[in-house]
């Protein structure tokens, strides 16, 4: 694994492996310790062209859990509104001996432009381009739900498990959103079935080709198929156009056709999960009584981040052929 | 005293092998008797293999100047022009200032006319500044040196229903037409690529193929209501091929063009993220390209047209979205054409001077350009060897930019010699730059 640009770029093995090692990583997490020294000398650089404090705090945390110079570099206003381009940007960087550039951008595309383009020697982590990937999001998602479905909360060793048979609800802004086009190659790549939810207006044209179902019926798609977790998106106001006086009618249409409330969610089969990638607009996709419900692992997601982000800087910068981490203390 | 030019035995159209006689601007000789008539300080040029076409006319061409000389000139525009077989080309109204008045196209033609490379017809823009909202002087443009026929907006659409009537109907004073740049504004807000599977997939905001066809449908009905005359840009869709097919068997006098890059290429190029493939309108599917190429050989589109749009390179070395639309053409359309549509077995060269010469210069009421190939007519000429491949290599062009979408691809085909009324601005494949009536190279040296 050179760059980790799309959820695309695992196949099912790979998957795996980073699921497995962010299991251990996340082992070392419970400790009184929990700097690992294995990045010591290596500097990974968070270029954030995109608001993301979550994401960035996510990044930075794992990379210095690894113990790799971290330098945040915040570029709000890149070519696209006439600042300095990506490409003086990146070389930069690259002058100043970045390891590893951990990328968040509005352009879809921005992390593949600076992985092939040979403005950086670095290896290049998309942590979410506008409205197409998020593979660390997906990771962790894929690794909260194999935790819980597959492993019992834990309580199970899920090493080497996929995701092989389990539902997959994928409910609300589609169109707009690269957290459910990750999720939908990662879940299908690992074995489970995912189903998108949304209202007509935010299901891309062209999803025909995605390995996914597409329903306009939560309610339906609940019943009927029973998923075993439930992923709400986040409505992305900023990304959308008010042309045609926008997606939906009003927000108290969306939320009653596609906001997750106390009745569905007392709906969901027993063990189902409820999930979020943050940050929740409550009240619209998600009711106050859902997201801090006991079957929301909204909160563990953003532990399980950390695992998921540790474990790929761990494989892009001390090489994927050692799977087993050193995980002496520090 | 001219020179005078034996070209011997080359295949006008792809027929039989002549010897041609280009003498005092015109073709003084076709046959056996050339060779008698040539003097003995002819240029003889051994034409053995190749194809002799009349010279090549672009009813679309943005050459830049005024304005963007960063991204070409009329001089370097020309130039590159000339090597890709044309001996006219129609330069497109988006300049700074607006080719909106008789003072900005009058300058733009003489340009043209002091480089010398070929024959440059400005094409005036519809509306004031391109603004779709009031009409631009036509008349004035029509009448002025420039000798207006095509009118458009192109780069923007004209949008506005009322203003695209009152357009069809006042241009049929002067025999003008009207070339529209089919873009539904509304529905292409924010637009990056074609909208289907590919976009789906890799996150770029669509341009939906019925935001070009809703246009058409429009304006060939608003053409049929007005009499008038109407020439559709860029055609890239099954669905605008079918509009025009359908138009054209009501008898309504719509004409239309497709780029060598719909020909070719689809929206699948857009997967690596690089610019060079963003254009407008976008790269469509394979059954788009398939379409289009059917509609070609059986006349449903009536002409190639490059939409050469050259833009510097900081505009394409870029992210996608923040990327300029636009991929320049004249030195590689010849040879597309000949790998899609000819090397296929869809046309012949007689086609391909029809698509690319006659017809052209037919729409844009170009006299002496289009012309047959037969003794006594201007000597605007393309000289072609069907048997060359060649790699291309943007910094090697005529084009002062270098944002081809053919980088580093094999065509077929190469314009061994162009001449615009019997002078030879490029001969042995290479422009004719120096004392011999055209100007010197280009000022600006492909980086």
């Amino acid at each position: 694994m050179r760059h980790l640009l799309s959820a695309q770029d695992l196949d099912r093995d790979a998957a795996i492996r980073v699921l497995d090692t962010a299991g251990q990583m996340a082992a070392t997490q419970a400790r009184e310790i929990k700097k690992l020294p294995t990045l010591r000398g290596r500097t990974v650089v968070n270029l954030f062209f995109e608001d993301s404090t979550r994401t960035r705090i996510s990044f930075e945390t794992a990379a210095k859990r690894l113990s790799a110079d971290v330098i945040n570099f915040s570029a709000k206003g890149s070519s696209v509104s006439k600042g300095e381009s990506l490409k003086d940007t990146a070389q930069t960087l690259q002058a100043m001996g970045a390891d590893a550039v951990v990328i968040r951008h509005q352009a879809s595309g921005a992390p593949h432009r600076l992985a092939h383009s040979g403005w950086t020697n670095g290896a290049v982590v998309n942590a979410g381009d506008g409205t197409h990937q998020h593979p660390t999001q997906a990771l962790l998602d894929a690794y909260t739900i194999r935790r819980h479905l597959v492993g019992d909360g834990g309580r199970a060793d899920v090493s080497g498990r996929d995701l092989q048979g389990l539902r997959v609800a994928i409910v609300g802004d589609v169109l707009h959103s690269r957290v459910a086009r990750s999720n939908v190659q990662l879940l299908h790549t690992l074995g489970a079935e995912v189903t998108l939810v949304a209202p007509p207006t935010l299901v891309p044209v062209g999803v025909e080709a995605w390995p996914a179902r597409v329903s306009y019926d939560l309610d339906a798609v609940l019943a009927d198929e029973q998923p075993d977790a439930v992923m709400m998106l986040r409505v992305q106001r900023e990304r959308m156009s008010n042309a045609g006086g926008g997606f939906f009618p009003s927000p108290v249409e969306y939320s009653r056709g596609y906001g997750l409330d106390g009745r569905r969610l007392r709906n969901l089969a027993e063990h189902a999960i409820v999930m979020h990638p943050g940050p929740m607009n409550r009240g619209l996709e998600i009711s106050a009584e859902a997201a801090d419900s006991p079957r929301a692992v909204i909160v563990e997601q953003v532990a399980n981040g950390v695992a998921v982000r540790m474990a790929v800087l761990y494989m892009l910068l001390a090489g994927e052929q050692t799977t087993n981490v050193k995980v002496d203390a520090a | 005293m001219r020179t005078t030019y034996l070209l011997r035995a080359v295949a006008p159209l792809g027929g039989e092998p002549v010897d041609v006689l280009l003498a005092d601007g015109v073709i003084a000789a076709m046959g056996p008797d050339a060779a008698a008539q040539a003097g003995d300080d002819a240029v003889v040029v051994d034409g053995a293999g190749l194809v002799l076409l009349p010279g090549l006319v672009d009813l679309h061409t943005h050459l830049r100047e005024p304005g963007r000389e960063d991204a070409e000139t009329v001089l370097s525009g020309t130039r590159a022009a000339a090597l890709g077989g044309f001996t006219a080309v129609h330069a497109m109204a988006n300049t700074t200032p607006t080719q909106d008045t008789a003072g900005v196209v009058e300058q733009v033609w003489r340009l043209g006319r002091d480089a010398g490379w070929v024959d440059v017809r400005p094409v005036g823009a519809v509306s004031v500044g391109l603004d779709g909202e009031h009409l631009a002087e036509l008349g004035a443009m029509a009448s002025s040196a420039a000798r207006v026929r095509v009118f458009s907006d192109d780069g923007k659409c004209v949008s506005d229903p009322v203003l695209m009537r009152r357009a069809l109907e006042y241009t049929k004073a002067f025999d003008g037409v009207v070339s529209q740049h089919s873009q539904e504004p509304r529905l292409t807000v924010g637009a990056q690529m074609h909208e289907g599977v590919v976009s789906a997939e890799i996150g770029l905001a669509g341009w939906p193929a019925v935001a070009e066809e809703a246009i058409i449908a429009r304006d060939v009905l608003l053409a049929e209501h007005v009499g008038s005359r109407l020439h559709v840009c860029h055609l890239s869709t099954a669905g605008s091929v079918e509009i025009i097919r359908w138009a054209k068997s009501r008898g309504i006098d719509v004409t239309a063009e497709v780029t060598p890059h719909h020909l070719m290429l689809t929206d699948e190029e857009a997967r690596g993220y690089d610019p060079v493939f963003k254009v407008t309108p976008p790269l469509r599917t394979a059954a788009d390209v398939e379409a289009v190429r059917a509609g070609l050989a059986d006349g449903t589109i009536d002409i190639v047209a490059t939409d050469h749009a050259p833009h510097p390179r900081e505009d394409k070395d870029c992210e996608w979205a923040a990327a300029a639309f636009g991929m320049t053409g004249l030195e590689t359309a010849l040879s597309v054409v000949q790998e899609a549509m000819v090397d296929t077995g869809r046309m012949t060269w007689a086609d391909v001077a029809r698509v690319l010469s006659s017809t052209p210069a037919a729409i844009g009421r170009v006299e002496d350009q289009g012309r047959p190939l037969a003794v006594g007519e201007a000597a605007n000429l393309t000289l072609v060897d069907p048997s060359a491949r060649r790699t291309v290599v943007p910094e090697e062009q005529g084009t002062a930019s270098a944002n081809s979408p053919f980088r580093g691809r094999e065509l077929p085909g190469a314009v061994v010699a162009t001449f615009l009324r019997g002078r030879a601005t490029v001969l042995g494949g290479r422009a004719q730059d120096g004392p011999d009536g055209s100007r010197r190279a280009a000022g600006r040296e492909a980086v």
